[in-house]
């Protein structure tokens, strides 16, 4: 991908070169764990080693006496430290009390139960090993279709059935279109639960000013100000006196959205020993103790006439929850039902949603959250129809699609389709793919005895997180522009970028509005005490909400603009283009430097008009956006291995108009990686005593180097008429599109052998048991 | 217990007294304070603290600081020279080979030694020798761009 290092003339749509590269690649870049301060202390937390059990005793002496340790708190010191959050509700919520550390009972592996306070990291995690509990070790249950059957253990003894919620959602006349099906094809499809890894693992610094009565917390968090808002709450702090700092974030794919037991913790430490306090999450904490995703058992049926038009849709989800409901964890399947009928015209949908308790870290927003698996559930369900009616699944999908002469489309589940043209992005993967030269590959293939596979997936998601009344938080995003008296410009936007690029493609959009050198801009985030209040990075919403924000603040900057250009040219008709503010009669013109120092100067202002240049704009989004696309891939199984060898991966994308197409291409690149990685090698696999045995990256197997295909990426275009940017949002359609598009493909493969449907992973030993019992009958 | 250990990091000699149990990643950070290099997983699967220990990449979690006595380390801190990156950190930025970030100095380091063993690698070749590197965010594609790119600009 080549990029642009030289100053085009304008800078949107332009591959820019990253402006926060700089610090990154040189190692000077400041994450939570490069944080020293003076007289810092480090928290260990010691953890459940079991799943279910009760608390019989804690002695902390061992602890106590090591020397370097400042002090110990068990769940009995932190009783009024508050709880941990959920912010979603659902009628009928069960909703556990989740307190930062373990009183009475521990409900899953990596439940906290005491913090060590000592003057370095070995010290703290010596004396943590010395921390002797007695734990009295009870049945658990870490399946959620074992946890809802009768009988099972109870998570909460309050809650002997597991269950959560339950959610449902109807659209159409579903028992008709089922009674006047031509066909009925069913399916139990899971979407494994996975474990996010961003890179950076978790981190806290806190520090209580006590004469101020002010705290300051450094956190490794995509929404920095949701989290002040949250423990301003919790702590019973004023929320003006609390200080969240998004500092470099190493990646946070949603799992650092929620606001978790121990940023309550770390604060409660440093305001208990007057003094900064860091805690640095281990791996292996990180897999047990920061939000999953995914988890889900479905049961598809799909009704369809004998042509391929599909004329309903039921759903049974179970969702995994998990022992507790982190901030959003009981929402992720209802994103799920939302998006159940893709891209399909399909007006006839019932969706079920159990909510099953586990003794199991909680499930929650993972990239994609819950659009991953209804795509996955969609994409697969249409491709078992067309082998049912043996028809080409690129046809049944072509004729099930909403039209494009149907938007602004209502969905059957109170979803307004914004823009679209579905078919565009699969015509453009078949070509690039030669489709009808891949089946007659195929063919021979078959004919030599190879399992040569063609899979599609064409996904559709929901993006641009949201119209606040349809969101949890407010949905809103907010912006600032600063034009400094010397011309310079700053950008304070609300999101919380940590790897997305909008210090970058936010510059783009602010020097091209103002006709300004991008290197005249700086865009800053992520610091509660310097930033407006925002909401944050995620549901692929940043540029989509904040660029829009950030768009709107603009627009009223040159309104103001333009009237300190008229005074200082003595004319009322005026232009702003181009950096320049200039007189339309006689053509002189004023510099926004010029104008800057003018309005800052304020020696004539202009008619009711405030001195300085600066502009804050909350934009409420009226609708969601809507990016689709299609992927499409080619496999070859190998016999004698059970391996899948990857042959061509195409992915179309129309995420609306491109900003920076280098930024957007690295967003599908990652993601199709995390999607890829689902639909091949990850998964967190629990034994039946809630024992998390992928708890390591030797066991939890991310897609490295030699594992990842060369992604074609191309894209469609079709703006969105929601934001005046017409952009949709990008950060999670390569994870949404790929996982069915991989399975299709080995299922295609495989169908010689009579294989409708797998679940993934599919690792080598699931495909090689299939091919080999395969083998086994035919002999 | 301590031990006094002697180490040239990014050319300027350090002594410090350390603990034997002190890993060099532990010592680079927090003693020396160069936090460049990170700490993605403590077990050596991750890549995230990669350095040059003697010219050679290593992985600084799974190593103490005292066997690096009499050692020369080089960081990332080390690789721009008079403010000019080095071609490696050059060929990440215009690629965008990185996201968040948080590999990346562990990655630049692989990829120096990379092209040090294999100045013109086949694609192949550079996906087997980034094999111990996690990265989440880019699905390694313009980190192996980064990688050629680097290589032709004769890093």
């Amino acid at each position: 991908m080549a990029t642009i290092a030289t100053k085009p003339k304008t800078y949107v749509g332009q591959s820019i070169r990253r402006r926060e590269d700089p610090r990154l690649i040189t190692g000077t870049a400041t994450y939570v764990d490069d944080i020293q301060m003076p007289g810092m202390y480090y928290a260990a937390i010691l953890r459940s080693p079991h799943a279910a059990a009760n608390i019989r005793s804690i002695d902390i002496k061992g602890a106590q006496k090591v020397k370097g340790v400042l002090i110990v708190f068990t769940g009995k010191d932190t009783v009024d430290a508050g709880t941990v959050p959920c912010a979603a509700s659902l009628p009928g919520l069960r909703v556990p009390h989740h307190t930062v550390l373990a009183t009475e009972r521990v409900y899953y592996v990596g439940h906290p139960v005491a913090v060590v306070v000592a003057t370095d990291r070995y010290v703290a995690r010596d004396a943590a090993d010395l921390i002797e509990v007695d734990y009295d070790v009870r049945q658990a249950v870490a399946d959620p279709e074992k946890a809802l059957a009768p009988g099972a253990p109870a998570v909460h003894p309050q809650w002997p059935d597991n269950t959560a919620f339950t959610f449902h959602q109807e659209g159409g006349d579903v028992d008709k279109a089922f009674a006047e099906a031509d066909v009925i094809v069913k399916e139990r499809i899971v979407s494994q639960r996975l474990i996010p890894n961003p890179m950076e693992t978790r981190g806290v610094v806190a520090e209580w000013r006590a004469a101020e009565r002010s705290l300051n917390l450094y956190t490794s968090t995509q929404a920095p100000h949701l989290v002040r808002s949250l423990l301003a709450q919790i702590l019973g702090l004023d929320e003006n006196r609390l200080r969240v700092v998004a500092p470099e974030v190493g990646g946070g794919f949603g799992c650092k959205i929620d606001t978790y037991a121990e940023e309550i913790l770390l604060a409660f430490v440093a305001m208990k020993i007057h003094k900064p306090v860091k805690w640095i999450e281990t791996r292996r904490e990180n897999f047990t103790c920061t939000i999953h995703g995914r988890g889900h058992v479905d049961y598809y049926e799909l009704a369809a006439k004998r042509d391929g038009t599909i004329t309903g849709i039921k759903l049974k989800i179970i969702q995994d929850l998990g022992a507790y409901l982190q901030l959003l964890t009981p929402a992720i399947p209802t994103l799920s039902v939302l998006m159940m009928p893709g891209l399909y015209r399909t007006k006839n949908i019932r969706a079920d949603v159990v909510g099953a308790f586990t003794n199991c870290t909680a499930t929650d927003a993972y990239r994609g959250a819950g659009r991953p698996e209804a795509t996955h559930g969609i994409e697969r369900m249409v491709d078992v129809l067309a082998a049912e009616l043996k028809m080409d699944p690129v046809d049944v999908r072509l004729k099930n699609f909403v039209h494009n002469d149907e938007f602004p489309f209502p969905t059957a589940t109170g979803l307004v389709y914004d823009s679209g043209d579905y078919a565009a992005p699969l015509k453009m993967a078949l070509d690039l793919a030669d489709y009808p030269g891949l089946r007659l590959q195929q063919e021979q293939a078959r004919k030599e005895g190879r399992l040569m596979g063609i899979g599609m997936s064409t996904y559709g998601e929901i993006c641009a997180f949201g119209p606040s009344p349809a969101t949890p938080a407010g949905g809103w995003e907010s912006a600032t522009v600063k034009i400094e008296p010397s011309g310079k410009v700053t950008v304070l936007t609300g999101i919380s970028p940590h790897g997305q690029g909008e210090e970058t493609t936010f510059a783009q959009i602010a020097a091209d509005e103002l006709g300004v050198d991008i290197d005249d801009i700086l865009v800053s985030h992520g610091d509660t005490s310097l930033v407006q209040y925002g909401i944050g990075t995620f549901g692929s919403r940043s540029t989509a909400v904040g660029g829009t924000a950030l768009y709107f603040a603009l627009q009223d900057l040159k309104v103001k603009m333009k009237k300190f250009g008229a005074v200082l040219l003595d004319t009322e008709d005026v232009t702003l283009a181009n950096g320049r503010c200039t007189d339309n009669k006689t053509g002189k013109s004023v510099t926004v430097k010029q104008i800057a120092a003018a309005s800052y100067r304020a020696m004539k202002l202009p008619p009711n008009t405030e001195p300085g240049l600066v502009s804050t704009h909350f934009w409420e989004p009226p609708n969601f956006t809507f990016p689709f696309g299609a992927h499409l891939v080619v496999t070859e199984v190998d016999r004698a291995t059970g391996n899948i060898a990857i042959k061509r991966y195409i992915a179309v994308d129309d995420c609306g108009n491109i900003l920076n197409p280098m930024i957007v291409e690295g967003q599908v690149h990652g993601g199709v990686a995390q999607g890829l990685g689902q639909a091949l090698w990850e998964q967190a696999v629990y034994d039946d005593n809630g024992q998390l045995v992928t708890g390591e990256f030797t066991d939890y197997t991310m897609p490295r180097a030699h594992m990842m295909p060369f992604i074609e990426a191309s894209h469609t275009v079709t703006p969105t008429p929601v934001n005046p940017l017409g952009v949709k949002g990008v950060g999670e359609a390569g994870t949404i599109g790929a996982s069915p598009a991989v399975v299709n493909s080995v299922v295609d493969a495989l169908s010689p052998l009579g294989v409708r449907h797998l679940d993934m992973p599919l690792t080598p030993e699931k495909i090689w048991k299939i091919v080999t019992n395969a083998a086994g009958r035919t002999a | 217990m301590t031990q006094s250990i002697h180490v040239t990091i990014n050319g300027t000699a350090h002594t410090h007294d350390v603990e034997p149990r002190l890993l060099l990643i532990h010592y680079l950070r927090e003693v020396v304070r160069l936090t460049g290099p990170h700490i993605g997983c403590e077990t050596s699967l991750c890549g995230a603290c990669t350095v040059e220990v003697n010219g050679k990449a290593i992985k600084s979690c799974t190593m103490f600081a005292v066997q690096a006595d009499g050692a020369s380390v080089t960081t990332i801190e080390g690789l721009a020279t008079n403010g000019n990156l080095h071609k490696v950190q050059e060929a990440f930025w215009n690629q965008h080979g990185l996201q968040c970030g948080f590999c990346t100095p562990g990655m630049i380091m692989t990829v120096k030694q990379i092209l040090a063993r294999n100045p013109n690698p086949t694609d192949e070749e550079i996906r087997h020798g980034l094999e111990g590197n996690l990265c989440r965010c880019t699905g390694y594609q313009n980190i192996v761009g980064a990688v050629k790119a680097a290589a032709k600009a004769g890093a």
